[in-house]
């Protein structure tokens, strides 16, 4: 399989001891659920596809995405899109600039800010260009930071715990946005969590970890 | 590009930057102390200059000056920073004296010593206020007060400025102390807001504010500004006659002076290894008294005192700095009026050209130094955040270091080790003898909001392809940009109050501020000193009020910054 994104054999340990174990495939615009108590290393899983693993975590196995071995990239260049708990919005610039932040570069001046303007159009949020991200509600910080990873045009998603800090209102709201924008770009997606609902919703293969 | 090899090697610079002058200073110090000095002749090893340093009379008043004054500042700033924050913190009170004393801790120390000086002299303003009505003086008493003999108001220029250093490092430090919960429980069980602070969260805090409180032990005993402004003249503290044999035109004269030096030294860390072992009397005390469960019968009492101590602290730099201004503008001022009887400018267009022109030398050396220590304390943090290193707590001493050997104990060493080099004096090397003092300071300010900062911000900028060079400088630094004009005001501070270096490496050629405010001491001429001293507060304080300024205008539309 080519296109996707390919977990094999991948082991974490922490300090020699090991933490877990995974080897799965994850076809485009599929949806693999880690899921699992808080402390079992779901997030280090996806800090080790992201690039970021700390050191006193030591991890074997690779990592492909689309054909190609990502495992020992750089974290800039493996084009993998995540999304935390937190929006995490860059606080210092605008939504504007923050999607700038993401999008890719190239373009004049004048297209770049179209396509700005067509993602806030997207989800709802048109105008809010000059907006600080600090004044928009929990829900539009959801949807900017989504389409800020989306500009970045990833070959793969990650989402860790994406929509815990929502309430249950916005949650399913957030939640079908982002699976729809996945499965339209066709995205493999990798999503840890421990809500049971959430796993539902994703509607893919579900890996339960234990502590 | 060349960054990547770059990086790795910008922290074994800062240590070599902070190290290596008080390694070669103290080697300076080490081979004339015991007789050897080639510049001057003379060749060892022989111990006449421990010999002739016994021989001085005024040593033994010397050696205790030191010990006393270190001892009692240290002891009682501690003391008056412990019971406020135990009797305070979290109340009104408390933020009104933390808002009052954060800004003076930028105060230099000289112009503070200037202050209280002016405040308390037999003909200083209270003096002044309280005659003749109360005392009935229509001329000042014939009283030693400025100057006194036991250092006494030495020791009390010193406690003013230590106790907002120390005040701040606290607060620091509850952060991570958990301590509101802790006070809490402890009122639950039916203690005092104060012995409930001292029996839970005081062990855990000291804990933390330990190395602090070593510098300012070490600063205390051998200080040398303030010693000339408030200390005593016959004979004078120890580290104040060291700088007066290393600064003899006779050569010969700096073999004693680095006698003493080392003398200096051993008594420095004679104090801190008796001041470990009062922490280790004091802990089993302590344990003895949380074990008895007495809950604090006078709480109210001592928090009040301490309250009134910090208040006292705090009146009198800030009376000082106003009695430095009306000074600086006053007329004709006749004992014992309470004000001068006319406002001049004379004064500032008399003095003000001088200095301007030492202004600039100031700011000069100060931007050179504190730019460079910011660059290498950023270029540290951003070494140990992508490769992965992580500083041990033995690794943090190396930091205080510095700033716990005496700057008497190397400082004329380096100044000899730099005259055997063919060196010049001059500024290129003050401006490196600064860097020395302003590096940790720099380094201690900017290090906790720097490993604050969000690392999944570094993460999501990563994953939307930002290179490490452009999470630095387009996501990290521009979100750190108040912590970093804060650190960077800190260096300019700690840079424009040094008078040591300055004296010693400049070899008197380099005329700053402090340099030249401290060398009117002696002349006594209140004006000029009103206005050096002015000058000299106000070099320090601007940047703070500019790294205060500038965040809020450039952030002013980014609601998520403004408490950052």
């Amino acid at each position: 399989m080519d296109k996707g994104l390919s977990l094999r054999n991948v082991t974490i340990r922490k300090n020699g001891a090991p933490l877990l174990s995974v080897s799965h495939d994850i076809a485009p615009g599929e949806v693999l659920t880690v899921m699992g108590p808080s402390g079992v290393g779901k997030s280090t899983l996806l800090a080790f596809i992201t690039g970021t693993l700390a050191p006193d975590f030591q991890a074997t196995g690779a990592v492909w995405l689309d054909g190609q071995d990502i495992t020992n990239a750089a974290p800039h260049q493996r084009r993998v899109g995540i999304l935390f708990q937190d929006d995490l919005l860059f606080p210092h610039l605008s939504v504007g600039a923050n999607l700038a932040f993401g999008l890719q570069p190239g373009g004049s001046r004048p297209e770049r800010a179209a396509k700005i303007a067509e993602a806030l159009d997207e989800v709802g949020l048109s105008g809010f260009e000059d907006r600080d991200p600090a004044t928009l509600s929990g829900g539009q910080k959801a949807r900017v930071a989504l389409m800020r990873m989306l500009l970045s045009e990833p070959c793969g998603l990650l989402l860790d715990e994406p929509f815990s800090r929502l309430d249950a209102a916005l949650r399913a709201q957030v939640r079908d946005m982002v699976f729809d924008r996945a499965r339209a770009r066709q995205l493999p997606v990798l999503m840890v969590t421990h809500d049971a609902d959430d796993a539902q919703a994703a509607g893919g293969v579900i890996v339960t970890l234990v502590g | 590009m060349n960054r990547r090899r770059f990086l790795p090697v910008l922290p074994i610079l800062t240590l070599l930057a902070m190290l290596g002058p008080v390694v070669a200073g103290l080697w300076g110090t080490l081979l004339p102390a015991f007789g050897h000095l080639p510049a001057a002749g003379l060749t060892g090893p022989s111990l006449d200059p421990f010999r002739d340093l016994f021989d001085w009379a005024g040593l033994p008043r010397a050696m205790l000056l030191s010990i006393s004054t270190g001892l009692l500042a240290t002891g009682i700033s501690l003391a008056i920073v412990m019971l406020i924050t135990a009797g305070w913190s979290g109340t009104k009170p408390f933020r009104a004296l933390e808002r009052l004393l954060s800004p003076l801790l930028s105060v230099p120390h000289a112009a503070a010593a200037f202050g209280l000086a002016f405040l308390i002299a037999p003909s200083g303003w209270v003096s002044r206020l309280l005659s003749p009505v109360v005392t009935g003086w229509d001329r000042p008493p014939d009283l030693l007060i400025v100057q006194d003999t036991w250092g006494l108001t030495m020791t009390a220029g010193l406690i003013v400025k230590e106790v907002p250093f120390l005040l701040l490092i606290t607060l620091a430090a509850l952060g991570q102390a958990d301590a509101q919960r802790s006070v809490v429980i402890s009122q639950a069980l039916g203690y005092g807001r104060l012995t409930g602070w001292l029996k839970t969260v005081f062990p855990r805090v000291y804990a933390q504010i330990r190395p602090p409180i070593y510098v300012v032990l070490a600063y205390s005993m051998s200080v040398v500004d303030v010693a000339v402004i408030l200390g005593p003249n016959t004979p004078p503290s120890l580290s104040v006659q060291i700088i007066k044999w290393m600064s003899d035109p006779d050569l010969a004269m700096r073999l004693e002076g680095a006698a003493g030096a080392l003398l200096q030294l051993g008594l420095v860390i004679g104090a801190l290894i008796f001041w470990r072992l009062c922490e280790h009397a004091m802990a089993r005390l302590g344990q003895r008294w949380i074990a008895s469960g007495a809950r604090g019968r006078f709480d109210p009492v001592v928090a009040q005192g301490a309250l009134a101590a910090g208040a006292i602290c705090a009146l009198t730099v800030l009376f000082g700095l106003v009695v430095l201004t009306i000074w600086s503008f006053a007329g004709f001022w006749g004992f014992p009026d309470a004000l001068p009887d006319a406002f001049t400018w004379r004064n500032w267009m008399r003095f003000g050209p001088g200095t301007l022109e030492a202004l600039g030398e100031t700011a000069l050396i100060a931007v050179t130094v504190a730019l460079a220590a910011l660059i290498l304390t950023i270029g540290c943090l951003e070494a140990e955040y992508r490769f992965g290193l992580s500083f041990s707590a033995r690794a943090v001493w190396l930091l205080y270091l510095p700033l716990l050997i005496p700057q008497t104990a190397f400082l004329p060493g380096l100044q000899t080790f730099m005259l055997s080099l063919g060196a010049d004096v001059g500024r290129v090397p003050v401006m490196l003898a600064h860097l020395v003092f302003v590096l940790p300071y720099v380094f201690l300010s900017l290090a906790d909001p720097f490993r604050a900062w969000d690392t999944r911000m570094g993460t999501i900028a990563a994953a939307l392809r930002a290179s490490p060079n452009g999470v630095l400088w387009r996501v990290r630094l521009p979100m750190l940009l108040r912590p970093i004009l804060t650190a960077l005001a800190v260096g300019l501070a700690v840079s424009v109050g040094q008078y040591l270096p300055t004296l010693l490496i400049g070899g008197g050629r380099v005329e700053t501020l402090t340099t030249e405010a401290v060398a009117l001491a002696s002349g006594g001429d209140r004006r000029a000193i009103g206005v050096y001293g002015l000058m000299q507060t106000g070099a320090a304080l601007v940047p703070f009020a500019l790294a205060l300024l500038i965040p809020a205008l450039v952030w002013r539309n980014r609601k998520g910054l403004r408490h950052g």
